[in-house]
């Protein structure tokens, strides 16, 4: 079974479709980058299949199963333009508070645990207001692994982050596809998520026009997914 | 049944945490409840004998404006840095993430009712406590009333334009039966006369209110929230 | 073929309604009122015309959640906006009859103020729609704030009528039977009313379909 399955999906703004007929789909311990210009929908299949809005046509399955069930959003991780943290309380508090919504064990101890992993130990109870940029991305995916999801969704995960970051994502992304979980991450910045991809999908006015592995050609030259499957121009 | 309660807690927890780290909108609340009690000493006589028969009202028409601040923060607070995606996106149910927040709101608006009671006790020469169990009463029926369809609306008002001016404009107009239960039973049991006869219908009325639109808002807050 | 329903309809209503005003302006005038109380063949029935489209309103809100088809959503704003219009027609005509009777122009009159609090409701629905751009979630949000208003008109129109028993009211006009051609004429206002809030209704919800279309194709022209 798919980790994640997107079947026939459109989303309609009014009248428009933002979303024609996606099909797409990612096996357990595939990461799946998402390419295509802005305004080319990518934010939103995300959204959709992260369950935070519902397709017009068509369905999405994680695992199996429909991701507003609560059992799938247990499994999924999702980082989006904002950190989803709170400013006013500290990075421990703000963890702790994630534990608890996803009903972690020990929501402390997995806090403890993920500061971490992110090098935020030392600042834990500092307030987030007061984090630099790098330590508030830091945290934001601290928060996206803490309850060790089996599938992530990551929208422009790289865009906004420094290089600390990066680095800091890039390892924890790279132990999550060894220890078998999804990835589906939507991208600019193709270099990067070359890296870690092992498939690439491409939008088109919310159409896919391309979607199969990674290629060498891929990684040697990011613009050649474009150049053969994307419009002209 | 006791997982959802935990969560509406930690949500409720979350919020009033959240709030008094800042205090913003309880000092903005409490600030503006002051005011409009000042603003009304001009308009009326305070210590006149047909003032004290509408201060129930008059009471009423405070809660309302200054509560609205507090409810206009509610869902507010989560733009800032997209949380409400996280918590959208957290396996809880839309109604355990409402409940929570409506929760957290009405502590706020409580907090803000207590402190504005016994000033306008003072300013006013009203003998509030004449009738304290039953005034309780109906500042608890009427603040989760006002609680419970700010904080739905509030949901729906978040990310559109105007959003301080809607809320107001979508919500009072909907309360209307609300507050004036509220205003028919205060003004009587603020001049030392208890909930008797005729009056008890409002009671029933602002319970039934509670009532049906707790139920409703439950049963819609996912479609605000997902779509 | 749809147009020229259309337009029968509403050649229909106007003729329906210009024969109705003949008819009542030909009626004797009333015993204690006067000819003012000829106001009532219209301030009733387009209150009438205004319940059945909150009705309506209700209905293609509930529809839209149901269905997510936007048919429905273009049918509640447009029956809405036409139900508001009835109201408000209500609102001046029986505001008329106050200044006469009454010698006032408003009085805080149980059914005067419920009418007032709906219309408020219904206005802050529209109100809601201009604020919100995205139109899934316009109409989402929309359908959602016309659930409630709806189950709050009721509520309302009793706990005004509560509120106004415990005060001294006006009195309105006593009661006494009505001549049979008296209650025909406010039967056919009614069906006056009716068709042509449905010619309005279709025509307005023409319009917002192909708002929606042109929204749509501006929408794709402006993709890329």
């Amino acid at each position: 079974m798919s980790a994640v399955a997107v079947d026939g999906v459109w989303k309609f703004y009014g009248d428009y479709p933002a979303l024609r007929d996606v099909r797409l789909s990612a096996e357990p311990g595939c990461c799946l980058a998402l390419i295509g210009r802005n305004g080319a929908g990518k934010t939103t299949l995300l959204r959709i299949i992260a369950g935070f809005s519902r397709p017009g046509r068509g369905h999405v399955r994680i695992f199996g199963q429909e991701p507003r069930e609560t059992s799938t959003r247990a499994r999924m991780g999702f980082i989006g333009h904002g950190i989803s943290v709170y400013d006013e309380l500290s990075a421990l508090e703000n963890l702790i508070l994630f534990g608890k919504l996803y009903s972690l064990p020990d929501p402390r101890r997995s806090a403890m645990e993920w500061l971490e992993r992110t090098g935020l130990e030392r600042v834990r109870n500092g307030l987030v207001r007061e984090f630099s940029r790098g330590m508030r991305q830091r945290l934001a995916v601290a928060r996206a692994f803490l309850h060790d999801p089996g599938v992530l969704l990551l929208d422009e995960p790289f865009t906004a982050l420094d290089d600390r970051a990066i680095a800091v994502l890039q390892r924890l992304l790279r132990e999550a596809l060894a220890a078998r979980k999804t990835i589906v991450m939507s991208t600019h910045q193709l270099r990067e998520a070359l890296e870690l991809a092992s498939h690439v999908a491409l939008l088109t006015r919310g159409q896919v026009s391309f979607h199969g592995p990674a290629t060498p050609e891929m990684v040697a030259d990011p613009g050649y997914v474009y150049a053969r499957y994307g419009e002209a121009g | 049944m006791i997982a959802f309660f935990r969560q509406v807690l930690v949500v409720t927890v979350k919020d009033l945490r959240a709030e008094l780290r800042t205090k913003e909108a309880v000092n903005a609340s409490l600030a503006f409840a002051l005011v409009i009690l000042l603003m009304f000493s001009f308009a009326f006589d305070p210590l006149e004998e047909t003032t004290r028969e509408i201060s129930g009202g008059l009471l009423w028409i405070v809660f309302a404006f200054a509560g609205t601040l507090v409810l206009n923060r509610s869902f507010a607070r989560e733009q800032p840095n997209d949380c409400l995606d996280a918590l959208i996106a957290a396996p809880i149910s839309g109604a355990a993430l409402f409940l929570g927040k409506a929760l957290a709101n009405y502590v706020l608006v409580l907090a803000v009712e207590l402190v504005a009671l016994p000033v306008f006790g003072i300013f006013y020469g009203v003998h509030w406590t004449a009738q304290f169990p039953q005034l309780m009463l109906v500042l608890l029926l009427g603040a989760w009333a006002l609680t419970v369809v700010g904080t739905i609306f509030s949901a729906l008002t978040v990310n559109i334009r105007l959003r301080e001016v809607m809320l107001p404009m979508l919500t009072y107009p909907i309360l209307v039966p609300a507050l004036m239960g509220a205003m028919q039973l205060t003004a009587g049991l603020v001049n030392g006369k208890p909930i008797s006869g005729d009056t008890v219908s409002w009671l029933k009325m602002l319970i039934g209110f509670d009532v049906i639109f707790t139920a409703v808002s439950l049963v819609l807050v996912e479609t605000v929230l997902v779509g | 073929m749809r147009d020229k329903l259309l337009f029968v309809l509403g050649a229909a209503a106007m003729v329906l309604l210009a024969r109705n005003i003949l008819v009542i302006a030909g009626f004797p005038n009333e015993a204690n009122q006067g000819a003012i109380f000829k106001i009532i063949f219209f301030h009733v029935p387009v209150a009438m015309a205004a319940m059945g489209c909150a009705a309506a309103a209700l209905v293609g809100s509930v529809m839209f959640l149901l269905t997510r088809n936007f048919k429905y959503d273009a049918l509640a704003v447009s029956v809405t906006e036409v139900g508001l219009a009835f109201l408000a027609a209500n609102l001046v005509t029986g505001s008329i009859w106050g200044r006469v009777i009454w010698g006032i122009w408003w009085t805080w009159d149980a059914r005067l103020t419920s009418a007032l609090v709906c219309w408020l409701l219904y206005a802050g629905y529209l109100m809601l729609r201009h604020a919100i751009e995205e139109p899934t979630q316009r109409a989402t949000f929309a359908a959602v704030f016309s659930i409630f208003a709806f189950i709050d008109v009721p509520i309302v129109i009793f706990s005004i009528k509560w509120w106004r028993t415990q005060h001294p009211q006006p009195v309105f006009w006593g009661g006494g039977s009505i001549p049979g051609d008296w209650y025909l004429a406010a039967v056919l206002n009614l069906l006056a009313m009716v068709l042509l809030g449905i010619v309005l209704t279709v025509a307005r919800l023409r319009q917002e379909e192909a708002q929606r279309e042109i929204d749509s194709l501006r929408r794709t022209a402006h993709a890329f």
